[in-house]
């Protein structure tokens, strides 16, 4: 009895073994991509757009070839709620759990300033799509983003305001509890005052995430006799600020970001923001070429024109294929893998990106143009002005 | 600082205030007659305001927009208004049945926690049946900007703040010279002893639950007015702020919650234009982000000197209406 029970156990051992090598030679030919985006939360519509994108790409390459070897494309969709905290857990579950080569997101600068930060620690590389703030790949060799920062955002915006608004004098408001609003204000702010001198930002109001509220602090804007304001604010706060600006008898310019292409901007201003400007990545209205055969097929797939997100995600997917195929070949073992990914993405040259060319500097940051929109009495995002990095 | 922007201010803080002491109102009442705070009335306002949105879609979509529109706006509104008061009454009535009846007798700390699950429970429903995205409640009346001697005020912000008056003082008549009303500030009084003498508890505390749901939706239709971007979370931070009102008013006391909730916006909305006078003042550089951290800490000193609140009782037991 005692004979037949070692038997056993033996047997399902080797069981085991034969089980776990099947299973570790199916898991081989695949690669994974991890997505650490919102489906829920504050921005369900950011998620939305990478995933859209991300399904988009995997319909038409659902393999791809790294050194002759022909390798079946995962992705796999994590729910970052649109928190910091969340963002983490998703980053360290996609990277320890489900073993993922490399991970696209977190989307915006409050998740993916500390997701980067895991990222790096497990020498996994990242890709934000659209994290304009500088410290998501500031001293983190495996962070890189796919679109243009904030230090350079923030003088576009000062310029346009000058040189095509005429003002002499600016308000900001925006959340000082996330990074992207907060650094781009500031930004914004000393590019102004270096223009016209000190005390020329005459408002910088602040609140918290979460505020529905923002007549108090348009009373003082009001009154401070500003001649634009800047709201570097997503868009499901955009509505509420241009709307109590409306209410307090605000009749001049409003100047967006980046931030106010995404999601159902229009949907939930309707004509409230019409004829504001913004600066962003591309412009959806007057594409050419193969930037107008992605957002053709988005738009046929999907039945709405793609926003910047689902653009500069495309791109950064891209990006990491590119990158992977430019390994020469994938040892099997994540770990090595991983950094021959992320050497091969920091020597990537002039990708050819529906948002611009794409070179990486030493910080992982590419040179991007950026293109300031204004939103036309149809409600679409018209072309303005493209403004480059010197 | 001049006495317009202390005017632009207090009108601001009115509007503001109006939603506070709608909802502080539910939070009392339910108090008054079966001493729990119902921790999902927030997540009311939040689904009055959903079902505003839906009554409003119909009925647009019923009777017509813009210049092919079949009746005026403000009629749409006040039909809005009446419907979704009265299908978010009935939610508030399942949420008593399901949620506090069968715990009556059990501990305060059950009902009080059952309320929070309610409220995660709406949450995510909606999520699930809505799908999280960020919805736009539709402009029933056309908004017009008053400009009086610099200081601007807005159709929608007037009519906020008088359907709010207008509704608190129809509570004030339906608790103090109806049968019903009555009985539950009787019930109030007493919940042990009165429903002894043939006042029929359930149907009492169904009713409470139903007015302070109706009141919270009235509440949501109104933000939706003034804030036009819903989303499945909006009633947390309401709720908790029109708890703090309700408490600030005096546990169960109705006067003081109305007076508290707008205390509760004039607080929070004064707190920035006070901050850019202390910066100015001291030169100091003080965001107007610490407004909740200023408004909440005045709150918390009231109640240091005031702990049954401005309008409260010190004997528990005995709450009037």
């Amino acid at each position: 009895m005692r004979k037949f029970s070692v038997g056993l156990v033996l047997f399902l051992a080797a069981a085991m073994v034969f089980t776990f090598a099947a299973i570790d030679a199916d898991a081989a030919d695949t690669i994974k991509i991890g997505f650490n985006i919102p489906l829920t939360g504050d921005n369900p519509d950011v998620g939305a757009s990478s995933k859209n994108s991300a399904e988009m790409y995997l319909k038409k390459k659902p393999k791809i070839e790294v050194g002759g070897k022909s390798y079946d494309l995962t992705f796999i969709f994590d729910d970052n709620e649109y928190k910091a905290e969340s963002a983490v857990k998703v980053s360290t579950k996609l990277i320890t759990e489900e073993g993922v080569l490399g991970i696209i997101g977190p989307q915006s600068s409050s998740q993916a300033v500390p997701a980067g930060d895991v990222a790096n620690n497990y020498a996994t590389p990242m890709i934000s799509p659209w994290s304009t703030n500088p410290n998501t790949t500031l001293d983190r060799p495996y962070v890189f983003r796919g679109c243009f920062l904030d230090p350079f955002q923030g003088p576009v915006s000062a310029n346009f305001a000058t040189d095509e608004l005429s003002a002499k004098k600016a308000a900001v408001i925006y959340d000082i509890a996330a990074d992207y609003p907060k650094g781009l204000a500031e930004f914004f702010k000393a590019a102004f005052e270096g223009i016209h001198g000190p005390g020329s930002v005459v408002a910088f109001e602040s609140f918290t995430t979460g505020d529905k509220d923002f007549s108090a602090q348009m009373t003082n804007i009001m009154m401070s006799g500003a001649d634009v304001v800047f709201v570097p604010q997503y868009y499901s706060e955009v509505p509420l600020i241009v709307r109590a600006a409306k209410e307090m008898g605000w009749t001049k310019p409003i100047l967006g970001s980046d931030s106010w292409g995404s999601g159902d901007l229009m949907g939930l201003c309707g004509d409230d923001c019409k004829g504001y400007y913004f600066s962003t990545h591309y412009a959806a209205a007057g594409a050419k070429g193969e930037t107008k055969a992605f957002i053709d097929e988005y738009t046929a797939t999907y039945g709405k024109t793609p926003d910047d997100v689902a653009a500069l995600t495309w791109d950064a997917l891209g990006l990491m294929i590119q990158a992977i195929k430019n390994t020469g070949g994938l040892s099997g073992d994540i770990k090595a893998d991983r950094t021959k990914v992320k050497d091969a993405l920091a020597s990537i040259q002039n990708f050819p990106g529906i948002t611009g060319g794409m070179t990486f500097t030493a910080d992982g940051d590419p040179k991007k143009c950026a293109v300031v929109v204004k939103i036309n009495d149809a409600g679409q995002f018209e072309f303005f002005k493209s403004v480059c990095p010197k | 600082m001049t006495l317009n922007f202390l005017m632009q201010n207090l009108i601001n803080a009115l509007q503001w205030g109006s939603f506070y002491a709608l909802i502080a109102l539910g939070y009392s009442m339910v108090y008054s007659i079966l001493m729990l705070f119902n921790f999902a009335h927030g997540d009311i306002f939040m689904v009055g305001a959903y079902i505003g949105l839906g009554v409003a879609l119909g009925l647009l979509s019923l009777f017509g927009t813009g210049a092919a529109a079949i009746l005026p706006g403000w009629l749409l509104l006040v039909l809005t208004i009446l419907i979704s008061m009265f299908l978010t009454a009935f939610v508030g009535i399942i949420v008593e049945r399901v949620g506090y009846r069968p715990l009556r007798e059990a501990p305060r700390a059950s009902a009080a926690i059952t309320g929070l699950m309610i409220g995660i429970i709406l949450e995510t429903s909606n999520i699930l049946f809505l799908g999280g995205s960020r919805l736009k409640f539709p402009q029933l009346i056309q908004s017009v900007t008053y400009n009086i001697g610099g200081v601007y005020v807005t159709n929608k912000k007037i009519m906020i703040v008088l359907v709010s008056i207008g509704l608190m003082l129809a509570l004030h008549q339906l608790i103090s010279h109806t049968k019903w009303g009555m009985a539950m500030r009787a019930m109030a009084y007493d919940y042990v002893v009165v429903p002894l003498v043939g006042v029929p508890m359930n149907t009492i505390a169904a009713m409470t639950f139903a007015i302070g749901s109706a009141l919270a939706a009235a509440a949501g239709i109104l933000f939706g007015l003034a804030y036009p971007v819903l989303d499945p979370y909006m009633g947390v931070s309401f709720g908790w702020k029109a708890f703090v009102a309700a408490i600030l008013g005096g546990r169960g006391s109705i006067m003081g919650a109305c007076i508290a909730g707008f205390m509760l916006g004039f607080i929070e909305i004064m707190t920035v234009p006070a901050i850019q006078i202390m910066n100015r003042l001291f030169s100091l550089n003080i965001g107007s982000n610490l407004r909740d951290l200023i408004a909440y800490s005045i709150v918390l000193v009231i109640l240091i000197f005031r702990p049954h609140g401005l309008f409260g009782q010190a004997y528990s037991a005995k709450l009037r209406l």
